[in-house]
């Protein structure tokens, strides 16, 4: 049987990927961001996973703004890294698992949520650069992943709400699945940040934390908050942090914490990580 | 025929990217995802102010597009990871326009947001749990 054994949430900044294919980890400015993975590579070199599924937003590699599905994942047995526009070279190939992921959709579909198939889907910084973060370090990668996308660009948008009963169908997708499968959950985007307009430029630490304690012991707190309310304190960009109640509400109502990290600011983003488990 | 108002609208400073925005940006932002591909960035290197024809945006968007007014570029729809791509041509990250958007210098929104991260670490030991390394 398909298993979920670890939840884990980081941001997914560009410059991130660009300070990644520098070698800047080491730079004062870096450090301590990078220092803050250090222990979930550790875990996730112990526990092995077998596969990934990554959930981000595409910013504009594979989804233009002609067709924009609320929830897209990824279908295929080979997901490609393109140029972006800015430079980031890169990364190689990522490979997935058709079967397990035509499982996904089908079970994600007959519990009622209505997702888009892709049979090639680009997968841009928002996938990459967690992928790199926590998976770098190998030679070539060694897990599967399957990219579950959510649309965080264009509004409307779905909610906080959506995103934790999404994860909960997507644990009930996982656990019918009839292969031995190690899986781990990845929400990425966030926490606070605003790119556009003259509000560009917020980081609202206090928020970021209450967000980070209330998605680890109270999740239920988070899907009361409307997208304006996330919007207004964490900032237009901010709101990706719907995309950890997906990783969220796939763990059981109790996790334990092996691993939380905070570092502010990282480019215009206040940066979190997160390893959660079900509650032993 | 209107656009449906939302409460996000009267968030000051702030240009949700809602239909309304896509509607009117549709040519503009559709040109700048072109921009993905290089051989289309040399051919906008080249030439510009025809690249902006072929895509059809409209006068004030390509003559903002031409003067790199990311303001401007806003207002007239352009989504912000889109105009990001647009951005390179001007020599600007998102740091860059993040100050611009604001009239101020890049060094200025850095510290900003250093301003606005201060004593964060405090803040993690009051929380509790944080790995501090």
């Amino acid at each position: 049987m398909a298993k979920i054994i670890g939840g884990l949430t980081t941001s997914h900044i560009p410059a991130v990927g660009n300070a990644m294919a520098e070698g800047l980890e080491q730079d004062p400015y870096w450090k301590r961001f990078f220092e803050g993975y250090e222990p979930v590579k550790q875990w996730l070199d112990e526990v092995k996973p077998d596969l990934a599924i990554v959930v981000y937003n595409d910013h504009g590699l594979n989804f233009f703004l002609n067709q924009v599905p609320t929830f897209a994942l990824g279908c295929a047995d080979n997901y490609q890294n393109d140029d972006e526009g800015w430079g980031i070279p890169a990364s190689a190939d990522v490979p997935g698992d058709a079967q397990f992921s035509w499982h996904l959709a089908e079970s994600l579909i007959r519990q009622e949520f209505d997702m888009t198939t892709c049979q090639e889907m680009k997968v841009d910084h928002g996938f990459m650069v967690p992928m790199n973060l926590f998976w770098r370090h190998h030679e070539s990668w060694p897990l599967k992943a399957i990219p579950l996308a959510v649309n965080t660009v264009q509004h409307p948008l779905t909610s906080a709400a959506r995103c934790f009963k999404l994860g909960k169908a997507l644990r009930k997708a996982v656990d019918s699945y009839p292969d031995d499968l190690k899986v781990v959950v990845i929400g990425t985007g966030g926490l606070s940040h605003q790119l556009q307009g003259e509000r560009a430029g917020i980081i609202d630490v206090e928020f970021d934390l209450q967000c980070i304690d209330k998605i680890i012991n109270e999740p239920e707190w988070m899907t009361g908050l409307s997208n304006d309310y996330i919007m207004e304190k964490a900032g237009t960009e901010g709101i990706e942090v719907i995309m950890w109640m997906i990783m969220r509400g796939a763990l059981s109502d109790k996790v334990d914490v092996l691993h939380k990290h905070y570092h502010a600011p990282i480019s215009n983003t206040g940066a979190g990580v997160l390893l959660l488990t079900d509650a032993q | 025929m209107v656009w449906t108002r939302h409460d996000y609208d009267e968030i000051p400073g702030t240009y949700v990217f809602d239909g309304k925005r896509a509607n009117s940006g549709y040519a503009l932002n559709k040109m700048a995802f072109s921009f993905n591909s290089e051989e289309n960035r040399k051919a906008f290197a080249a030439d510009m102010d025809g690249y902006c024809r072929r895509y059809g945006l409209s006068d004030e968007q390509r003559e903002a597009v031409l003067a790199g007014d990311f303001l401007k570029l806003l207002h007239l729809g352009g989504n912000v990871y889109y105009l990001a791509k647009i951005a390179v041509f001007h020599g600007l990250n998102v740091q860059d326009a993040g100050a611009a958007f604001q009239g101020i210098t890049t060094a200025e929104f850095k510290q900003k947001l250093l301003d606005q991260s201060a004593g964060f670490e405090t803040q993690l030991k009051r929380e509790g749990g944080y790995w501090h390394g």
